[in-house]
């Protein structure tokens, strides 16, 4: 267990480096601090349902890696559908939330914007490596189960962070 | 199955989850924005912050999963009180990995910000923030989990459907809000604010 521990808590820094690096930005808009925590959790989410429904089907012998396959595709059509749903609540709650604390405050509409954007970004990079990580496991005959779910659960952090980085780069 | 009966499934077996750790998330990111004095006074602390959370989920995903599998198998009694020994090892190794996780996180944050030449508070208080930190939410969590895990399973709730959800959401609030204690207390004693 510690040793994975520690190499996660290593990855989990890259993120943390790359908040570090837009620091001044977070610190001026607290809304923008505010979806820190919701984006990293919501992509690491994502990214580990995915993982452990692949893990199931690859299991129970019903995942082929095919473009046409049912599973690969339903799975991917629900990670879509999870993220448009759940991230524009995202940028409302995050606005609302940090509305009733006060400092500058963004408009609504920018947030949910960014919470937005984020959202569908995200969900292409989750089921992106999710696919890539369950695909080199299976190739290697590791069990999907160990490897792939920290995996992509830790990643999937680093990724909410530098998506969200980028995005309000190219929104702000 | 078709497509549309998968992603349906997928949907709706994950949206709970998703939503129950969403307003978690959404309180852990009030508290981080209410922080701004805290983190300004404190260099560094922001890029602690993801590890900080991720480990309290990781290690405390594991103790809940610990346990549920040891009450599935008959090796655990669910009562807290009784002082079962394996229950005892699991919480005691749980907090032990996170207190050490924590530390290598406020060490190696340290070292990487130094070698890049960025501002950086003191070692020590970094350390002493990733400690305190991580023993109160550790203590607070392991006793969410244990108590939840426990009165789940005597309603005949299957455990492991409990613990996932549960720790991705008190696992970020709790996280974050003893490490705005944590930080608040190693200020006020090393007297920098």
């Amino acid at each position: 267990m510690l040793p994975v521990l520690l190499v996660l808590t290593l990855v989990e820094l890259g993120s943390g480096l790359v908040l570090g690096r837009f620091e001044a930005q977070l610190l001026q808009y607290p809304t923008l601090l505010a979806l820190v925590p919701v984006t990293i959790g919501t992509a690491g989410n994502l990214g580990s349902i995915l993982a452990a429904r692949l893990s199931t089907s690859f299991h129970l012998g019903t995942l082929s890696f095919d473009p046409d396959d049912e599973h690969l595709v339903g799975n991917a059509v629900a990670t879509f559908a999870l993220a448009l749903s759940i991230f524009p609540v995202v940028g409302v709650g995050a606005w609302g939330l940090t509305a009733l604390i006060g400092g500058v405050q963004l408009p609504l509409r920018i947030v949910f914007t960014i919470a937005v954007t984020s959202g569908i970004a995200l969900a292409t990079l989750v089921i992106a490596v999710t696919f890539t990580a369950t695909y080199v496991a299976y190739r290697f005959s590791l069990d999907p189960d160990d490897v792939v779910i920290p995996v992509v659960t830790n990643t999937c952090d680093v990724l909410g962070v530098v998506v969200l980085f980028a995005t309000v780069q190219l929104l702000l | 199955m078709t497509v549309r009966d998968v992603a349906r499934d997928a949907y709706r077996e994950a949206l709970p989850a998703l939503a129950a750790s969403l307003v978690g998330g959404l309180f852990a990111g009030v508290i981080l924005s209410g922080m701004r004095a805290e983190l300004r006074a404190v260099p560094g602390l922001l890029v602690l912050v993801p590890a900080l959370l991720a480990t309290r989920g990781n290690v405390y995903g594991s103790l809940g999963a610990r346990i549920s599998t040891a009450l599935h198998q008959g090796l655990v009694e669910p009562r807290i009180r009784g002082g079962d020994e394996r229950l005892r090892s699991a919480v005691a190794a749980a907090l032990a990995n996170g207190l050490l996780a924590s530390v290598f996180a406020a060490v190696a944050s340290f070292a990487v910000l130094t070698v890049l030449d960025a501002v950086v508070a003191p070692l020590p208080v970094l350390v002493s923030i990733a400690l305190v930190s991580g023993l109160l939410s550790g203590v607070a969590l392991a006793g969410v989990v244990v108590t939840a895990v426990f009165a789940g399973y005597r309603r005949g709730r299957d455990p492991d459907t409990l613990v996932g959800p549960l720790v991705t959401t008190t696992g970020d609030l709790f996280g974050m809000l003893f490490l705005l204690v944590a930080v608040r207390l190693v200020l006020s004693l090393s007297g920098v604010l």
